[in-house]
């Protein structure tokens, strides 16, 4: 019994983290249709922001309080960046932004091995976080369980915004109809803008979160960038609650599958199965209805 | 219109003829298989290493680009050391060393056809470098074809002996093998494996599983990652409830935060579950988490800490030049010592030409910071001095157990008994 | 919308024209530089630019099915060692059993328990190798695109799919070591075909045998280009729909043209690895797949002789450069694809027109102005479609 309490926390745990690093992208890429292959590296940008905060912050929990806003800040700073510079000239090709992020990302893998070195950086995490609490007669670690929490606090916060305020109707009103959003008088530029800063930070804070269980390389980003997309697409674009059970089914059916085999098998099965599963609803868990035939 | 195309492809259909025609005439005459003359097809090779002059050209292959460039250019760094010195005190025969560098870019097929390059195009004497089994295992064909010089400075699986590659790191009978009479000793009974998925750890887990049914132990898991793989969530849990006494870690690079992160979050440390690494040297412990390794073990045959004449100059000399946070590693110093090896062969045989050096390698020694180390003629490893470390709260490796002397290297482990049928 | 339209009705006079007079022009010359290169090259050169050339069968691939199909498959990796493990399981059992061997490649006996795996026996056979090498990786890209494209997967979907796929296909051959060779790959082949690979005239020979298959996909991707398959799947890129209502089955010209990038694909990693002598998991990754794109990209994706002549440009840039400043070209590989696709959709190719408009203004005649900037959509790369040469 605790086998699989322990197994599906596993899952959940490695659920959260998937989640945590496509819930940005569910915005970039769910609601603006760009495919940010630059992502894994926001998030690797907020996982170095940590290190950097903590060169001067010794204490490790204060650090972390920190840096989360920073590492938001950092990372929508260099989305805004890019989405000013480039993308924004290119909302009419999608595909083509796919290719202009993977030449971004090059770019910042390269930028962070020169600036910090290409081995791993030292992080001090939290005393109160290295330790474990047992639930239902299985372990989990603190740090698992404040990813899970994190994970869900974003959501909750996204899906909000998305709701109940403005900013979050008139993003998904330039999602579902552009054209009929601009001719509303929405400012659908700045709203682009706003995204994409938004969803940025986001993986920022994604990449703090990621330091507590991985190591802080250049690399990184990039070890969650495929994860990140499948749990988006297979969770139906602009759902982001469709990304939550994409990512923890993603989760839970690694672990069980890892359990069975090896953690390597584990990862390509799976990715198997998203592709399948994609075969089976290509539109993903849920799908929003437009009248757009694109 | 019509008569346009129509034209165009009758001017191309004779060109294309008059191309593969070319090929034809070209190709008429090759050697095939079962010909005699395919098996010598290396010993005609000529090579067109320029002795003349008063520099000699040797070539360094790391990966300064991708992801193994994270261990790769700390011996980069070495080996320009080792070359600076030799130059400065005379050079190899009165040569001063000239450095042709290449980047493997951590893809076997371009360590494979930079190692070509520097053989053919550049024409270097001998080569330094390669660390993945995958990058020697590519570049082997090329050093044998080329006939041409290659050190390996890197512990690796065994079960290989080109005759023209030296292997200056650990062979499994000075690591692994010694790694596990070491836990026998300290009365370990049930290991579980952990490692990368690639072919070292597979490899080293295979002799692993041979040794612990002969010897009375019991394997009681065997798991892997995929290289750089951050999630063991799944694997900590099975070791939690596989009763094991401890872990032999094969884990590569990164892959070793994530694991000892969530293993010390489960509440092991070194005294609950004793972990031996193979893959984890000074120059990782930060990036991993000092606070999470001290007290661990791990197996090596150099350690910056030791107390040796040569070590003390080798780990001075080489902060000095690259900055007093900088630390050694044993496959730094591996390196180092290769190009010394080379040096003290190419004198001894008075010629760099390859099978020369070759025939005059057997015997040759050389005080290293590691303690003396001497080449096997026979299958082109030395002799080294396992050694069994623990990790200490300065975040270097202190020496704790080692062979009274150093051991002969025996890379198919053709003196274990037990071993029969691994190679 | 319109104006796309409108295109693909205009083209359809250019059908019978194929590639222009220039076109074939530059076709001739390349094919020439190539065929003479072995005089001036030496040995080595001459297999890195057969390596490349290699490559380059993927671009030709990608460049009509990206280029003229607008589906951008970041899973040509897949492809390419299907293509290259099926020769090299070839070339490792042939070896195993030359002059009296076992029969078991080296590394089943060190990584295995020494037996060949039954689905490896049937690439004894040269015969069963040279029908696998193009028939398996068609059925692969053929069960994908059929399911994919006929659900209506599209654009970014099939993008994203087809890295999983890369990815998946990766971590696989890693993790399958006792059969594949994991991480190691497949390497030190000493025969190909009953010829010793190390001998100086077979290498040649080699070098013209990968010289000859690169026309030749050339010739058939640019008769294909032009063809009516060509128009419509043109058609298809620019709007799906609209070549839906009259009649066509988008899914089938699409997986069509996948299917075809797939054979390429295929050939190239096949005949890569007599040349490269190696095939690893780390040739057909996520970002290899990637950098398959960049030549592409650069060359002219829509263009006949750009994939191409991208490719073989990258390839050697990247040679020349990686070694001597490894981080430099790393952040001229990111800003090649920045560059390149956000400011020249059409490639290097489409410089040519618009330097020619740019001397015809210098020179005083009457030029369109604004007619130089590329349209925003992702249809634009075909503006420059034959204009590489057809003007």
């Amino acid at each position: 019994m605790d086998v699989v309490v322990g197994q599906l926390l596993a899952g959940l745990s490695v659920g959260s983290v998937l989640l945590l690093a496509a819930v940005g992208m569910s915005l970039t890429f769910g609601q603006m249709g760009i495919i940010n292959m630059a992502h894994g590296e926001f998030i690797m940008i907020g996982a170095y922001t940590v290190y950097m905060v903590q060169q001067f912050v010794s204490v490790a929990a204060l650090s972390y309080v920190i840096a989360i806003p920073c590492a938001f800040l950092l990372a929508a700073a260099v989305g805004v960046l890019l989405e000013q510079g480039v993308l924004q000239f290119m909302y009419r090709r999608p595909l083509d932004t796919l290719l202009v992020t993977f030449g971004v990302s090059l770019i910042l893998q390269q930028a962070a091995r020169d600036i910090f070195g290409a081995p791993a950086v030292a992080i001090n995490i939290p005393e109160f976080l290295s330790g474990h609490v047992s639930l239902l007669g299985a372990a989990i670690p603190v740090s698992r369980i404040l990813i899970i929490v994190l994970a869900m606090v974003l959501v909750l916060l996204v899906s909000w915004l998305l709701k109940a305020t403005q900013v979050g109707r008139r993003m998904r009103a330039v999602t579902v109809n552009r054209e009929l959003a601009e001719v509303s008088g929405i400012p659908t530029r700045r709203t682009d803008r706003l995204t994409f800063a938004l969803g940025s930070g986001l993986a920022g804070i994604a990449g703090v979160a990621i330091t507590l269980i991985g190591s802080t390389t250049p690399t990184l980003g990039s070890n969650y960038i495929v994860y990140a997309f499948l749990v988006v697409v297979a969770g139906g674009l602009s759902s982001i609650w469709g990304a939550v059970i994409a990512a923890v089914a993603l989760g839970i059916v690694q672990s069980a599958i890892a359990f069975g085999t090896t953690q390597s098998i584990a990862t390509w099965v799976s990715f198997l199965l998203v592709v399948l599963f994609l075969q089976w609803r290509p539109q993903g868990i849920f799908s929003l209805k437009t009248r757009s035939l694109a | 219109m019509h008569d346009h195309t129509s034209s165009r492809r009758r001017t191309l259909l004779p060109f294309m003829t008059a191309v593969a025609a070319l090929g034809l005439v070209v190709s008429g005459c090759g050697s095939q298989v079962s010909t005699a003359s395919g098996g010598s097809a290396s010993a005609s090779v000529k090579s067109c290493v320029d002795t003349s002059g008063s520099k000699i050209k040797i070539g360094f292959i790391n990966s300064l680009s991708g992801t193994m460039a994270i261990s790769e250019k700390t011996v980069r760094d070495s080996l320009d050391m080792a070359a600076d010195e030799i130059n400065k005190s005379g050079g190899v025969l009165g040569k001063q060393l000239d450095v042709q560098a290449a980047d493997g870019a951590s893809d076997p097929n371009t360590f494979a056809q930079k190692a070509d390059q520097l053989i053919r195009q550049n024409c270097v004497a001998a080569v330094f470098g390669g660390w993945t089994s995958a990058s020697r295992k590519a570049m082997k064909p090329v050093f044998e074809k080329d006939n041409s010089l290659l050190y390996y400075p890197v512990q690796y699986e065994g079960m290989e002996s080109s005759p023209n590659i030296y292997y200056t790191g650990a062979a499994p009978n000075q690591q692994i093998v010694p790694a596990l009479d070491w836990m026998k000793s300290k009365g370990f009974k049930k290991l579980f494996l952990v490692g990368s998925d690639y072919v070292f750890p597979r490899t080293a887990n295979k002799i692993i599983q041979a040794y612990a049914k002969a010897n009375g132990m019991t394997v009681v898991d065997e798991q892997y990652v995929p290289l750089g793989g951050t999630d063991f969530t799944t694997i900590v849990n099975k070791l939690k409830d596989s009763g094991a006494d401890a872990v032999f870690n094969t884990l590569n690079g990164d892959s070793n935060v994530a694991f000892f992160r969530q293993f010390a979050s489960m509440g092991f440390n070194s005294t609950t579950m004793p972990t031996i690494s193979v893959s984890i040297a000074e120059q990782e412990i930060p990036g991993v988490g000092l606070d999470n390794l001290k007290g661990q073990y791990t197996a090596w045959d150099y350690y910056q800490t030791l107390d040796t004449e040569q070590n003390k100059k080798f780990v001075s000399d080489f902060k000095a030049r690259y900055g007093q946070d900088r630390v050694t590693s044993d496959p730094m110093e591996a390196a180092y010592v290769s190009l010394y090896l080379w040096k003290a062969a190419v004198e001894k045989a008075n010629s760099f030409d390859v099978d020369k050096v070759k025939a005059n390698s057997d015997g040759i020694s050389f005080d290293a910071p590691e303690g003396k180390v001497t080449v096997d003629g026979e299958n082109h490893h030395v002799y080294k001095t396992p050694r069994i470390g623990q990790v200490n709260s300065a975040g270097l490796i202190d020496t704790i157990w080692q062979t009274p002397s150093p051991l002969k290297p025996d890379p198919y482990l053709k003196d274990y008994d037990w071993a029969k049928g691994l190679s | 919308m319109k104006k796309t339209m409108s295109a693909v009705i205009a083209r359809r006079d250019r059908r019978v024209a194929g590639p222009g007079r220039s076109s074939w022009i530059l076709f001739a010359a390349l094919a020439m530089v190539l065929a003479l290169a072995p005089m001036v090259l030496n040995q080595f050169n001459i297999g890195l630019l057969a390596k490349f050339l290699c490559y380059s069968m993927v671009a030709i691939g990608l460049g009509l099915l990206w280029g003229r199909g607008g589906v951008l498959s970041l899973g040509q990796g897949v492809f390419f060692g299907l293509g290259g493990y099926i020769m090299a399981m070839h070339m490792q059992l042939a070896d195993a059993s030359a002059n009296g061997g076992s029969g078991v490649p080296e590394f089943m006996s060190l990584y295995g328990n020494g037996h060949v795996p039954g689905w490896w026996l049937p690439f004894r056979s040269g015969v069963v190798t040279l029908i696998a090498i193009p028939v398996v990786p068609m059925l692969v890209a053929w069960a994908l695109g059929a399911a994919v494209f006929k659900r209506r997967v599209k654009g970014a979907y099939f993008s994203i799919l087809s890295q999983a796929l890369v990815a998946a296909f990766a971590l696989l051959l890693i993790g399958a070591q006792t059969s594949t060779g994991g991480s190691n790959g497949l390497s030190d082949f000493t025969g190909f075909f009953g010829y010793v690979l190390n001998d100086p005239v077979n290498q040649r020979s080699l070098y013209y045998l990968v010289l000859i298959v690169v026309l030749v996909m050339l010739l058939a991707t640019g008769l294909l280009m032009y063809s009516r398959f060509g128009e419509v799947l043109l058609a298809v890129r620019d709007t799906e729909e609209r070549v839906r209502f009259l009649g066509y089955d988008p899914a089938s010209i699409k997986t069509a043209a996948f299917v075809y990038a797939a054979l390429l694909a295929s050939i190239g990693g096949a005949l890569f690895v007599p040349v490269a002598g190696i095939i690893s998991p780390s040739d057909i990754g996520v970002t290899p797949s990637i950098i398959f794109l960049l030549g592409v990209a650069l060359g002219g994706r829509s263009t006949f002789l750009g994939p191409v002549l991208g490719s073989l440009i990258v390839s050697i840039a990247q040679n020349s450069l990686s070694s001597a400043f490894p981080s430099f070209w790393s952040y001229l590989e990111g800003a090649l694809f920045i560059v390149v696709i956000a400011l020249l959709p059409g490639g290097v190719a489409t410089l040519v027109p618009s330097i020619r408009r740019w001397r015809r203004r210098v020179s005083g005649a009457p030029g369109a102005r604004g007619g130089s900037r590329a349209s925003q959509t992702d249809a634009v790369p075909e503006a420059s479609a034959g204009e590489l040469v057809s003007r």
